[in-house]
């Protein structure tokens, strides 16, 4: 298992499409991602969940991959969080 | 036959099927099903079909406002794609032995509520999405389908009443006219059926329940009746009158490519008001000299977050490249009152018309009026752009804004990017501004009218207000002579004034205001030629 820790500089924080984006990035790679914000944790797999979270502007948000394609799949969500997040 | 009056906003002559807008008419009844499977299996029907109606959205507003402020369909398509969502509803057809119609209304109700109930606006507004995807579903289910504005006939569009949002997802070329219930000559729905140049009735009490999408509808907006399943005799006669205006408009035509100029030589300048850069066509279409209002706050409103600079960037440069070289005046953001976007968190007023709107916010929060001049001093390298600002009260208003246009220049040239500043007007919507129009004109290089709000301040009536429409006299004494204050204050620094608001369309005052001395006048696109036909036909000395 792999994991990165992030803090979201967007200032709407995990809003509807960078959320739905994400989704759709995780869903690329066979290895199961999570995300975990104040102990609270959620598959990225789930849009709804994900949103739910309500992540903001300034949280710390801990992302953990666990699979077989895990190193692929951490560089590629670090490399997404950096860009739109 | 059945027959309604009401209040026209646009004069014109319509016949065609209709289309019955209603919100969240439907009442989802729960029922006790044997077969889960196939109620299941609905489900899956249902989804496949709300996927494909909103990838056609998306791809519809991609091309008509942009990717960024389609993406909420593309957010709703991934919405119906959540696994827990979709779990829960097959769960409760399973587990309880329901109806699919009362698994989603209810699965949707529970995650709409979570979100409801989270303390980040932001995301409590997301619960209208989920809202929005449910009924889509259960409108699929229950087989009344979408109300896809851009799949039906050309139609009679009748609605309790249109939001600025709903408008921008319309299809100009699918709408025959619009009939609503609520509704002020001033509201939205009126606005853009005098740009789109098609018949509109508001105030029309009717009642939507009786009223069927696939009816036919006779809209007379010379009338302004509007009649449902009209009989041989008036569709004949219908027909005969449209054919009338036909030949009328062709007339118009003619008119193309000639001067506004009077038989004695004076001339004007009509201009077209316009609200996306999806309307430029109609002004080349109208022949219009320029655009004399180009609403930015279109590119605000209908998303969930603010467009950055490179969106508006785009768009201006977009609108002056298509004008090649005649003159583009782009207002500057125009949020508030009237017109809400809720990622702005304006929160509420007691009397928005007179509240945070306009300037005010750009002035109070200058990172969101930075992010547009930005883009408007970069756009204007690519042509003929103005800036203009809207709600002016004071000099010192002025001041300010030249303070933070002086800071952007100043950054964009430590950043080394391409840049131009532009002629810089003011709107004189305010009495006071009129009143200090002398101070003003010192100061800016043009004046544009807003007679809208001018008059609603002069007169201090409420615009929205329908029950005030017979008090509201656009044609005020006080309102003329302010006109003439600004044009003669702006005349002796040497600037020019122009109206910009709905009166300068009035073609009964088109021959005043030439006399008056008004340089410009800009109006819905339609309205160019009509306006042309009479200057080309009067006199300034009587």
């Amino acid at each position: 298992m792999k994991t990165f820790e992030y803090t979201i500089k967007d200032e709407l924080g995990i809003h509807a499409r960078p959320a739905g984006l994400l989704v759709k990035e995780a869903k690329k790679f066979e290895s199961e991602c999570t995300i975990t914000k104040d102990g609270k944790t959620k598959k990225l797999t789930q849009l709804m969940m994900l949103m739910s979270l309500g992540v903001k502007q300034g949280d710390t948000v801990t992302v953990s991959v666990d699979g077989a394609d895990e190193d692929a799949a951490v560089a590629s969500l670090k490399e997404f969080f950096e860009n739109n997040l | 036959m059945q027959c309604f009056q009401g209040k026209s906003v646009y004069k014109g002559i319509a016949m065609g099927p209709v289309v019955v807008l209603k919100k969240n008419d439907y009442q989802v009844k729960r029922t006790r099903i044997e077969d889960a499977e196939t109620e299941a299996a609905r489900v899956d029907v249902a989804l496949k079909a709300s996927q494909e109606q909103l990838q056609k959205l998306y791809d519809k507003a991609v091309k008509e406002v942009g990717e960024a402020s389609a993406a909420i369909f593309e957010v709703h398509q991934m919405m119906l794609e959540d696994e827990d969502y979709l779990e829960a509803i097959q769960n409760m057809i399973r587990t309880e032995q329901v109806n699919a119609e009362y698994a989603v209304a209810v699965t949707g109700d529970n995650f709409a509520e979570m979100f409801a109930s989270m303390d980040d606006d932001y995301m409590k507004a997301r619960s209208a999405d989920i809202k929005d995807i449910s009924e889509r579903l259960v409108r699929n289910l229950s087989g009344q389908g979408d109300v896809d504005l851009s799949s039906i006939e050309p139609s009679v569009i009748v609605a309790d009443d249109l939001s600025p949002s709903e408008t921008v997802q319309m299809d100009k070329d699918k709408i025959l006219a619009f009939v609503t219930v609520h509704g002020s000559t001033n509201s939205h729905t009126a606005i853009l059926a005098r740009m789109m140049n098609i018949p509109a009735l508001i105030g029309v009490k009717m009642d939507l329940e009786e009223l069927q999408t696939g009816m036919t509808a006779v809209v007379d907006g010379f009338g302004g009746k509007v009649t449902f399943e009209p009989d041989e005799e008036l569709k004949a006669q219908t027909e005969a009158r449209m054919q009338e205006e036909e030949e009328k408009l062709k007339l118009l035509q003619e008119l193309k490519g000639k001067e506004n100029i009077t038989l004695d030589g004076r001339k004007i300048n009509i201009y077209a008001n316009i609200g996306s850069v999806g309307d430029i066509g109609y002004v080349m279409e109208n022949d219009a000299g320029g655009i004399g209002l180009f609403r930015s706050e279109f590119l605000y409103l209908g998303r969930n977050d603010f467009p950055t600079e490179e969106e508006q960037f785009q768009a201006y440069k977009q609108a002056v490249q298509m004008m090649a070289g005649k003159k583009v005046i782009i207002r500057t953001l125009d949020i508030g009152a009237d017109k809400q976007v809720d990622y702005f968190n304006l929160g509420n007023e007691d009397n928005p018309a007179m509240g945070y709107r306009a300037i005010r916010i750009c002035l109070k929060q200058p990172e969101i009026f930075k992010t547009q001049l930005r883009a408007l001093l970069r756009a204007a390298v690519y042509g003929n752009l103005s800036i203009m600002y809207p709600m002016i009260t004071s000099t010192e208003e002025v001041k300010r804004i030249y303070e933070i246009v002086a800071e952007v220049e100043g950054e964009l040239k430590a950043q080394e990017i391409q840049y131009k500043i532009p002629e810089q007007g003011i709107m004189i919507e305010t009495p006071a501004a009129a009143i200090i129009s002398d101070r003003l004109a010192e100061m800016v290089d043009f004046f544009s009218i807003g007679t809208n709000d001018l008059t609603q301040y002069t007169l201090a009536i409420d615009r929205q207000n329908e029950k005030l429409d017979e008090f509201y006299n656009p044609h005020h004494e006080a309102l003329l002579r302010m006109i003439q204050m600004v044009v003669d204050n702006a005349h002796k620094c040497g600037k020019w004034a122009g109206i910009c608001g709905e009166l300068g369309a009035d073609p009964t005052l088109t021959e005043q205001f030439v006399r008056m001395g008004l340089d410009e006048l800009s109006v819905a696109p339609s309205m160019v030629l009509k306006l042309r036909k009479i200057v080309r036909e009067m006199k300034v000395e009587e």
